[in-house]
Formats: C-alpha cells, sequence, structure tokens
C-alpha cells in the first residue's frame, strides 16, 4: 500500500464510524476517497484543511473526514466557505456539493465564486439527479432521462458542468469521474494546487435513484458507462463534434492565471498606506462622507 | 477587555446612523462585512469598505443576501468578528441562515435598516414593520437577541452592545434601525478605545483531543474555535449532539432546542435593556423602540404639560421581549400606549403580557413616515385615535 493511501486512512474521522449514510454503490465513497488521497500526497495538515458542504448526499461528506468540517444550508457552501477563506487565508478550503446543490439552488453562488477567483476548490459530484431527496430531476439530467419528477423523460436541457465553470471565470476546471478514481484524485491535487478558484466536476453515480429509472443494470453497470462515454480532453481535440454526442471529456479543461482575490485584496491595502496618491484617496473618500453629513444637515435646517 | 485600537475614531463626529453603525461595528472589533447593496442599508457597507483595508480586514459585496449570511457565519467560525446589513427584502433574504447562525451558535450581527414592507414598499422611507419577523422569521423555535437604536450616538453604541451580546450568549444579534435613524445626520461622540467594553469570544483551550463543538457547561453555552487552530471541529445545521454529529431523533432534537431557547430564556432579565423614565406613579405608560420613541416624546411632555401621568418605556432590547417588566407593570397602570411605526406587532406582545390587567392601546402606522405626535398624545389622553 502506497504511503499516500495509508496517509489518507488517517484524513477519516476515527470519531465518526463507517458505514456512511450513502447507499450500496454510490459513487460519492470513492470521490471521497479520492479527496483525501490527493490531500494525502500533497502533504496538508489536516489541522490547515476546511471542508465545507451544503445540503443532499455530497452534503454529508464533510461529516466523515478529520478536518475542519462545516455543513451548511442547501446551495449555500460556496457562499459560507467564502467567509471561511477570507477570514483565514492559511487554511486549504474545499467546498464539496452535488449538482442540484451547486448548480440549481446554489448557482448564482457558483458563478461568482468562479469570477471572483478565490483561492478555493469546489468539487461537484455529478450524479445527474437529487439523490437524498429520491430521484427527482435536477439541473444536470440529460435531456429525455427519467426523475420521478420527470416521470415521462425530462424535457429541460442540462448544464455542461465544466464549460459553466469555464465560462464564469474558473482559472482552474477539470473533470473526471469515479470510474476514473486515480485520475480523479490526481485532477483534485492539481486544483488544490491551483493559485485561484478551481472546479473539479467528478461525474458520479446515484444507481438508487438515477440508475433503477433509467434502466441501468447495476452500479457496475454505471460506472462502465462513465469508462465508455468519455473521452480524454487531448483525445477529444483530435475528435468531431458528431464523435463526442453523449459523451463527456476527462481532463484539465482550464487552467489560466489570474490575480487572485486575497491577494490583490492585500495588495490594495499595502498600497493604501504606502502609495501617496492611494493615502490621499483615502482621505477624501472620508471626507467626501463628512460634506455629504453636513450638506444634509443643512438641507434639514 | 477593551477595544482594538485600531478600528476605533475616537472623537466627536458628525455622522448619519449608518455611518455611525459602521464606526461601531469596527470599534467592535468587527473585521468582516459581506453584503449585497439595499438602500437605506447601503452608507454602512459603504462605509466599511472604504474603512476596512486600512483597519486590517475585509469587505466582500455578495451575489445576492443568501450568500451574505453565509459568508458571515463562514468568517466567524475562522475567527472574524463579522457582521451583515440589509433592509426588509434582503432581510427576508437572511432568514435561510440566520437560522443556520442560531443552530451553529454563531456570533455574528445582521443590522436591518427597516423600510416601509411588504415586498419592495418604501425603499426610501421608514418602517418597523419587521419587528416580528426579527423574531420568527427564521423557521424553526429558537430565541434571539436584538436591539434598536433611535439616534446615530444609538447606532454606535448599540452596535457594540450587539456584537457583545453575540459574543457571550453565541446567537446572532439583530440591530433593528430605521431608514429615519439610519440617515439622520446627528453629533456622536466616539470614546477612547480604552473605554469600550468588549466581550471576548469564549475561546476552548483545553487539550485540544478533549474539544467537542456543543460540549456545554451549566451556562449553556458551548466553547468555540478557529478553524486553523489545531481543534479539528464538525458543525452543522442538522439537529446534533454534543461533536456536533447529525442525530435525527426526537430525544436529541428536544434537547438541543431546549438548549438554545433555555440559554437566552434563563437569561431574558439580564439581556433586557429598558429606558424607563416616570413610570413611578404613571397611570399610563408610552412603548415605544427605536425612531418612534422620539417622536413619542412631544406627546408625552404635552401630556404631562396637561396633568397627566405619563411614563415612557423605551425598548433598548426589542427581543428578548420584557414580559416580566410588562406584567408588573400591568398590575400598576391603567394602561400601555404602544407606538410603533407598523400596524401593530410589538402591540400583541404588550397586551399578552398584560393579560387584561392593564388596557393596551396601539397607535398604528403603516410606515413610510413617522407618527404625528397629536395621534400619540390622543392615544395618551383619550384612549380613542
Amino acid at each position: 500500500m502506497s504511503e499516500a493511501i495509508e496517509n489518507a486512512r488517517t484524513f477519516l474521522r476515527p470519531s465518526k464510524k463507517l458505514p456512511t449514510v450513502w447507499c450500496g454503490g454510490c459513487g460519492l465513497g470513492i470521490l471521497m476517497s479520492a479527496m483525501t488521497r490527493a490531500l494525502a500526497r500533497l502533504g496538508v495538515e489536516k489541522n490547515d484543511v476546511a471542508v465545507v458542504s451544503g445540503i443532499g448526499c455530497t452534503g454529508r461528506l464533510p461529516t466523515y473526514v478529520d478536518f475542519n468540517t462545516l455543513h451548511t444550508t442547501h446551495g449555500r457552501g460556496l457562499a459560507f466557505a467564502t467567509g471561511v477563506k477570507l477570514a483565514r487565508p492559511k487554511l486549504t478550503v474545499i467546498a464539496a456539493m452535488g449538482d442540484g446543490d451547486a448548480l440549481a439552488i446554489g448557482g448564482n453562488h457558483f458563478i461568482h465564486a468562479c469570477r471572483r477567483n478565490i483561492d478555493m476548490t469546489a468539487i461537484v459530484a455529478n450524479n445527474h439527479i437529487y439523490g437524498m431527496t429520491g430521484g427527482q430531476y435536477s439541473p444536470t439530467t440529460p435531456h429525455g432521462k427519467r426523475g420521478t419528477t420527470a416521470p415521462y423523460g425530462n424535457v429541460e436541457h442540462d448544464f455542461d458542468v465544466a464549460a459553466l465553470a469555464a465560462g464564469a471565470g474558473a482559472t482552474f476546471v477539470a473533470r473526471s469521474s469515479v470510474y476514473h478514481a486515480q485520475e480523479l484524485d490526481r485532477l483534485i491535487e492539481k486544483a488544490v494546487l491551483h493559485k485561484g478558484f478551481s472546479v473539479v466536476e467528478a461525474v458520479s453515480n446515484c444507481y438508487t435513484s438515477y440508475g433503477r429509472l433509467n434502466k441501468h443494470a447495476s452500479p457496475v453497470d454505471m460506472l462502465r458507462w462513465m469508462k465508455e462515454n468519455s473521452v480524454p480532453v487531448g483525445k477529444a481535440e483530435t475528435m468531431e463534434p458528431w464523435e463526442l454526442e453523449g459523451k463527456f471529456t476527462r481532463g484539465v479543461i482550464v487552467e489560466r492565471e489570474l490575480p487572485e482575490f486575497i491577494e490583490a485584496y492585500d495588495d490594495l491595502a499595502e498600497r493604501l498606506t504606502t502609495s501617496p496618491s492611494a493615502v490621499e484617496r483615502v482621505k477624501s473618500i472620508l471626507k467626501s462622507f463628512d460634506e455629504t453629513a453636513e450638506r444634509l444637515n443643512a438641507k434639514a435646517e | 477587555m477593551t477595544a482594538d485600537p485600531k478600528g476605533v475614531l475616537t472623537g466627536a463626529h458628525y455622522l448619519d446612523g449608518d455611518h455611525a453603525a459602521a464606526e461601531g461595528a469596527l470599534a467592535a472589533g468587527c473585521r468582516f462585512l459581506a453584503g449585497y447593496p439595499i438602500t437605506p442599508s447601503t452608507e454602512v457597507a459603504e462605509r466599511f469598505a472604504a474603512r476596512i483595508p486600512k483597519v486590517g480586514g475585509c469587505f466582500i459585496q455578495m451575489e445576492d443576501e443568501l450568500g451574505s449570511m453565509a459568508a458571515i457565519l463562514g468568517a466567524a467560525w475562522a475567527g472574524a468578528k463579522s457582521m451583515t446589513v440589509t433592509s426588509g427584502p434582503g432581510f427576508s433574504l437572511m432568514m435561510e441562515n440566520l437560522g443556520l447562525g442560531i443552530m451553529m451558535e454563531v456570533p455574528t450581527v445582521l443590522i436591518n435598516v427597516q423600510r416601509g414592507g411588504p415586498s419592495t414598499g418604501l425603499p426610501t422611507l421608514p418602517g418597523q414593520a419587521d419587528i416580528m419577523q426579527a423574531r420568527w422569521g427564521s423557521h424553526g423555535d429558537y430565541e434571539i437577541i436584538a436591539v434598536a437604536p433611535s439616534s446615530p450616538q444609538e447606532a454606535f453604541d448599540y452596535m457594540i452592545m450587539a456584537f457583545n451580546f453575540s459574543e457571550k450568549y453565541r446567537v446572532p444579534t439583530l440591530v433593528m434601525m430605521d431608514e429615519c435613524v439610519g440617515h439622520m445626520t446627528e453629533k456622536i461622540v466616539i470614546p477612547e478605545p480604552e473605554e469600550i467594553e468588549i466581550v471576548p469570544r469564549k475561546y476552548y483551550d483545553g487539550p485540544k483531543e478533549d474539544y467537542l463543538p456543543y460540549n456545554v457547561d451549566t451556562d449553556m453555552i458551548p466553547w468555540m474555535v478557529k478553524a486553523g487552530d489545531g481543534y479539528r471541529f464538525h458543525t452543522t445545521g442538522l439537529t446534533h449532539d454534543e461533536r456536533g454529529y447529525p442525530v435525527m431523533n426526537a430525544e436529541c432534537q428536544d434537547k438541543l432546542v431546549n438548549r438554545l431557547l433555555d440559554k437566552i430564556r434563563s437569561r431574558v432579565d439580564e439581556i433586557v435593556v429598558l429606558e424607563e423614565d416616570q413610570i413611578e406613579g404613571a397611570d399610563t405608560v408610552v412603548i415605544s423602540y427605536g425612531i418612534s420613541s422620539r417622536v413619542a416624546i412631544p406627546a408625552i411632555e404635552q401630556a404631562r404639560a396637561d396633568g397627566m401621568k405619563v411614563g415612557s418605556l423605551r425598548m433598548v432590547t426589542v427581543w428578548p421581549f420584557p414580559e416580566n417588566r410588562i406584567r408588573d407593570l400591568a398590575q400598576k397602570i391603567g394602561k400601555f400606549v404602544v407606538v410603533e411605526l407598523n400596524c401593530g406587532q410589538m402591540y400583541y406582545e404588550v397586551e399578552r403580557a398584560a393579560a387584561g390587567n392593564a388596557e393596551t392601546l396601539l397607535v398604528p402606522h403603516a410606515g413610510g413616515w413617522v407618527h404625528d405626535s397629536e395621534d400619540i398624545y390622543q392615544a395618551i389622553k383619550g384612549g380613542e385615535r
């Protein structure tokens, strides 16, 4: 057994015994182990990691990992994580979310987090369904696929999570699946290392709610689907669009540099004391507040 | 302990209530504000955004009030004193994570500069019709602390009071301002830092392996830790045990919810702050809070000049409700006159506590302006408006 896997085991909470709340055959356990392997390889100090989540099956992930863990409200994990990171920048902050959590109720927080470029990582476990509530269609349920609230097939169209993150300005976007567990942990490792906001879409499987409704024979059948219907990013570039129909790409999709929020804010704070023009600007803003107060008072009298 | 001098702008200033509240927050040690623009509260965020980089902290404008409220809870767990500021429509959105803050027992402060409602209502004009929402707006059973300043000086002072309450009782604390107080400009005096009393966070400092985030002593208030200090913890909005782990049964629910209630309910008398004037021997007591208490003054003075025995009870804290005091007064006086910028909210609480022992009259106002003090005078005098 490799050292990373050994260390990853120490990232599970000794006081919270397995099994997890997740169903047999669920992909979330694979994702959780990929995340702990990635963090183990990075050699992070457990005390310096904060894992934040929202609501749903993925929302339960933090309970099992031995970090600073915060299980918040539906869709708000990233907004909550924003406060954690800004108040304590030394923390490695990971927000773990499902597709409904991240993209429906939390969609607004998701795109703005992508745009802001705060140095933290969003992991979106995309199992194409609301699992915990029993299989309602989600923003990533493919057109035509069934959910309990789309009993005749979904009439809506799904988000491409990675494309959405890239379009919203995330500076690192990657995707893999729980079938490709080792690739997934390498991508999570890269995402955490990336300076700026990173998104990892982990295509996952919910046999209980999605698989049974959509004629998958077993959880294994769903993993096989991931194997057979995914294409590495490099290979996809050589393929025609029709060849990629119904498939997803895997690998690093976006990687670019942009000033990180906290660094930019700290630079700004520094300039406000060192740069003569910035010092003047502070004075003039405070003066303008006073002048407004005086003007309003004169008007009132 | 006393205030960190970095945030304290000692001296006499000429500020509106919004700006004064921002200075109060800075003096209280608040170093993180997440907010979303909304009239008539935006000036709090503007002043904070201008001041905080040099004081040392962070302002962030979130995508909405849902995110603002979530971010300030996260910042508090990471060790910051945090706050947000909003008005009616944003206050409605914040109710979701206000509940999370109550459940996770997060010390933080939320200002609502009230305007006329419902819905978009009167963005630039005053109201006090969110006072029951402050008490009951989030789902589930809970107790909350709220204060209501009536001047820019009080906006400054009560921000410090609110932060102190939130730290002492580990509960989000509400500052229920109104548009008049927010936009009224008056002289305020900011004291020296060493004259400002600050309640420090109740941090755990025992052995790391023994830390349980929701373990309590007889005071019912758990010890907090700062994420990153080596005390790893789990916290959740789910019903949880002393380890912070979810437990889905009636027994755990009963224990947790009753502790959340009792940590406030058992201390109502130490929390409640009332300003009473000439209550002794009064026939009538005027009950008011926020801007309405200032509008009531000329009416009370007129009535006294006319020979009526009128006392004034101004609620500095509006929640928890001063149940015992009102019940006690009801035995001694003829009537309460409740003055508030709504069509009857706190009035029902007073009537309930008076329990038929004293008459309770409401001087209602739908908002958009303040009461005509003549209406208050008539209520004191005749009982009929």
